[in-house]
């Protein structure tokens, strides 16, 4: 893979689509901005309907921007036909073509470039090394499993060594374990080749397991962009907590603000957690406390009755009543730890230094 | 939510985008304007000038004369009468049986399933009148079953009674056709739930299955209805005094070179016909509840039980047997002096046929081989187009194209006549033109069948191909012509058989040049020399069922990518 990677900065994208009569239209993207490094692994992650695939195909060249510009390094690619683009997209049903075995169909791209026999036998062999899909040229797609599907509709996407590799949900069609496995697959090759990645998806533990940078949606807009570290402990808002998770939420007022801390009025007492936002003195706000950030005891800061006690295996997964509230709480690992019972009364205790308020 | 002034904006902003899309392909941009011009020139133009006409007088100015005419006129207002008549019993009659055609297969473990389907086919490799001949020749004054076997002598099978006959016998096939695709593709698991909550198996038929084939039946309906309006070999053979608007035009024009008055009464056929393609796109059309695309949930478990099953297959097989009855009487009357009068066998027909017919059907031959790849690869084209492209003017070939299928045939070669036979486009009287009405006739079922065809390919697939550099033109012979060859193929084999078989559309462009088949057919039939009729008529059957073999032969040889089903032969 000798290609440089390429860059994607998307600039105040907004799509709307309009009905057929013309009298009612859908906006799916909302004035979005994307600002993309080159050799990069970036999800853009939300629920249905969130425009996270219409970015896409923005990018890739099927859809046209209502508004704004696309570019990629620093070429405005707005109107560039989706064959004249640097990208190349691994689609969702991965769009194999049923009347060419998989060697035809990988190589499909390059005999478009042009290339000489002897140099598209070479990256084609590479490819179908690197991806292990070796002495299954011959066979045709409705002769290969969904994973060796999936792994041809990559090798022909890379073999075309564009500047960004665009993927549309690859794994919604693989059973779980698959799924596993085949991300893992994807990362590797993707650092091994060094080359830019955008990849939308709903999976959330696909978007952690898989990225360097995640773009969270919703309805259109941007709810966050960061490392999937940040996503998880700093979410920006409620809905970003709740997607990426579990997330219980306390409500309080800001107290006191002295520099990047601040004091919250919650239940009655008074905790310090950082807080650089924008918030002031007196005004509402939630504490967002990750289940597997609640400890049991005997004794701590908050007091409950269990409500529901469920064995999962590798944890056991709490619902606590305190304070008129409801509460999630995990414990990992129940085999070596006092487990408690429905209707047990109990205490909540959670890290009141890394405390994080939205 | 913006403005309708922003609204408008960004539709305009949609549209322009949409066109730089094309615009920016040549090739694509040439393709549009290439199919719009054909359309325009071989289906509105001739169309235009029908209805132009039919609003002049006899010195050619514009009066409403014609219409005043044929309004006041007896033979007018019969005719109009009469086929509606014939329209709503032949298409009520023909719905039932081939509904019942279609569930004994779709529904019962019937075991002359296959019988079935090649019988109910025969129609199709046929012209419709062949019906009427036979008919005639079983049912008729001499008739062989009227006369020979039962003794009666005044029975009269022409009029209302035989054009019905025939048409129904000869119609049904496409309603089957229809209504058997739509009822193998409802999930059985619907009918099964009913079962589950309690209803029988009747009372689910009622409450289920024909519910949900209401529209696919209105659907066989108003397309069997269209074709009986339109139909004119029927009438003539066997209508006898039953005139039909469609037999009226040509006495019109061919008996009293009424011109005239040939375009009112075109127009009247043309907007019955067009009210009804109309009301079946718009109002039916979008009411399918059966569910078309991906693959059903399992396979359906056929009805065995007897109380059912014998019923349906002794009906099913009564129907058979008479249509391979009349059919049967093809070749017999081919080989026999002169059926029902003079059985002796003889081989004097088929030499006439040969000798002074040759030419005839050499040139049917040849004129429906012509029209195959300019209907198939146009149809394919504007399938591609409609489907995959959006741009201006995508409605208007969509629309016109699909329209051609409900103008009669009589109203379309009496359009070309109309049209062509003045400068600066004189094609009246050439093979050109014969030709170029076979492609507009059969234009639209190819463009159906490659919609459908269309539909059922991923569009990721095409999608893939452009993102690996394809341009459109690429993507379409590489990607998208493979996977609907069976369209294609398809379009070809229907195109031949009803070019073949055409009659209306030709009545009015044939000359003492191009005699063509089905039209010396009609002449025979005219002078009553019934044993050259059905010789004509054998040799055509034996030609177009070899060519659907040697079609599907081909299409079996040269693949059918991995489960692909294909169309029907509609």
């Amino acid at each position: 893979m000798n290609r440089k990677a390429k860059g994607v900065r998307v600039n105040n994208v907004s799509k709307i689509f309009m009905s057929h009569s013309g009298d009612s239209e859908f906006k799916a993207v909302d004035s979005v901005n994307l600002d993309i490094q080159p050799g990069e692994f970036v999800t853009l992650l939300g629920p249905s309907g969130c425009g996270k695939t219409t970015i896409l195909r923005m990018i890739a060249g099927f859809e046209i921007p209502t508004f704004g510009d696309i570019f990629m390094d620093d070429t405005r690619i707005n109107d560039l036909s989706p064959d004249k683009r640097d990208t190349s997209m691994v689609f969702q049903s991965y769009a194999l073509f049923p009347h060419l075995n998989i060697y035809d169909n990988i190589i499909y791209g390059l005999k478009l470039k042009k290339l000489t026999k002897h140099q598209i036998e070479e990256k084609a062999r590479n490819i179908i090394e690197l991806v292990g899909l070796k002495g299954m040229e011959q066979r045709s797609p409705n002769q290969i499993s969904g994973g060796q599907q999936q792994r041809v509709a990559l090798a022909r996407a890379l073999v075309m060594e564009p500047g960004v590799l665009l993927f549309d949900e690859p794994l919604s069609n693989l059973d779980a374990k698959l799924r596993v496995y085949m991300r893992n697959e994807i990362k590797k090759i993707q650092r091994a080749v060094g080359i830019t990645a955008i990849y939308v998806t709903h999976d959330q533990s696909e978007a952690m397991s898989l990225s360097d940078r995640i773009i969270i949606m919703k309805d259109g807009i941007i709810e966050q962009v960061g490392t999937p570290q940040e996503i998880y402990f700093t979410p920006a808002n409620e809905f970003v907590a709740q997607f990426i998770g579990d997330a219980n939420f306390f409500e309080g007022t800001v107290k006191k603000l002295e520099g990047n801390k601040a004091v919250f009025g919650i239940q009655g007492q008074c905790f310090t957690g950082s807080y650089s936002g924008i918030k002031k003195t007196g005004d509402a706000c939630k504490l967002v406390i990750r289940p597997e950030e609640l400890s049991l005891g005997q004794e701590g800061t908050l007091k409950g009755i269990v409500t529901r006690s469920t064995f999962m295996g590798m944890q056991q997964e709490y619902t606590i009543q305190t304070d008129g509230i409801s509460v999630e709480a995990i414990d990992t690992n129940p085999k070596n730890k006092r487990v408690y019972q429905e209707g047990e009364k109990v205490y909540l205790n959670f890290d009141q230094d890394k405390l994080h308020i939205i | 939510m913006s403005t309708r002034t922003e609204r408008a904006k960004m539709r305009m902003r949609q549209r322009k985008s949409d066109m730089k899309k094309i615009l920016t392909d040549p090739i694509l941009t040439i393709a549009i304007l290439f199919i719009i011009a054909a359309l325009m020139l071989f289906i509105l133009y001739p169309l235009f000038k029908v209805l132009k006409n039919s609003f002049l007088n006899s010195d050619n100015v514009l009066s409403m004369d014609a219409y005043k005419k044929a309004m006041t006129s007896n033979a007018f207002k019969t005719a109009f009468m009469n086929t509606l008549k014939l329209g709503i019993f032949v298409g009520t009659v023909s719905t039932v049986i081939a509904f019942i055609f279609a569930y004994t297969d779709a529904y019962c473990k019937s075991h002359f399933k296959r019988i079935f389907k090649v019988v109910a086919l025969l129609p199709i490799a046929s012209p419709p009148f062949v019906l009427s001949l036979s008919a005639v020749n079983l049912f008729g004054q001499y008739g062989l079953i009227t006369r020979q076997l039962l003794g009666i002598t005044n029975f009269n099978i022409y009029g209302f009674k035989g054009v019905a006959l025939a048409q129904i016998l000869g119609f049904f096939p496409v309603a089957y056709l229809m209504l058997v695709g739509l009822l193998r593709k409802i999930d059985p698991s619907i009918e099964e739930a009913s079962r589950n909550m309690g209803a029988s198996q009747g009372q689910t038929f009622w409450k289920v299955t024909l519910p949900l084939m209401v529209p696919g039946i209105a659907n066989a309906f108003l397309i069997t209805f269209i074709e009986v309006a339109a139909d004119f070999g029927n009438p003539n053979v066997i209508g006898g005094n039953f005139g039909t608007l469609a037999t009226t035009i040509y006495m019109q024009v061919m008996g009293n070179y009424n011109m005239k008055s040939g375009a009112a009464i075109s127009v009247v056929l043309l907007g019955m016909s067009m009210s009804l393609f109309i009301a079946e796109k718009y109002w039916i059309e979008n009411k399918n509840y059966v569910t078309v695309t991906g693959k059903s949930a399992k396979d359906r478990v056929f009805i065995t039980d007897p109380k059912i099953v014998w019923p349906l297959d002794i009906f099913c097989l009564l129907v058979t047997v008479f249509i391979v009855l009349m059919y049967a009487m093809v070749p017999i009357g081919a080989f026999v002096k002169l059926l029902g009068v003079n059985n002796a066998f003889t081989l004097d027909n088929f030499k006439y046929v040969f000798a002074s017919g040759g030419k005839a059907i050499r040139d049917s031959v040849w004129l429906a081989i012509l029209a195959m790849p300019i209907a198939g690869i146009v149809s394919m084209i504007i399938a591609f187009l409609v489907s995959r492209k959006r741009f201006v003017g995508r409605g208007f070939i969509e629309f016109v194209s699909l329209m051609a299928m409900a103008v009669p045939g009589t109203v379309l070669g009496f359009g070309y006549v109309s049209a062509y036979n003045t400068k600066p486009l004189i094609l009246t009287g050439t093979a050109l033109l014969i030709v170029i009405a076979f492609v507009a006739k059969t234009l639209p079922i190819g463009v159906r069948n490659g919609i459908a065809a269309l539909q059922q390919i991923d569009p990721a697939i095409e999608e893939a191909a452009q993102d690996m550099g394809a341009s459109s033109v690429k993507v379409f012979s590489s990607v998208t012509v493979p996977l609907i060859k069976p369209a294609f193929f398809n379009s070809l084999i229907n195109t031949f058989v009803r070019s073949m078989t055409a009659v209306s559309t030709v009545i009015f462009l044939v000359t003492p040049k191009y005699k063509l088949l089905t039209s010396s057919v009609m002449q025979q039939i005219d002078e009553g020399k019934f044993g050259y009729a059905f010789a004509y008529c054998s040799i055509l059957m034996v030609i177009v069922l070899f060519a659907v073999w040697l079609l599907n032969f081909v299409l079996s040889r040269f693949g059918v990518s991995g489960g692909q089903k294909r169309t029907s032969v509609l």
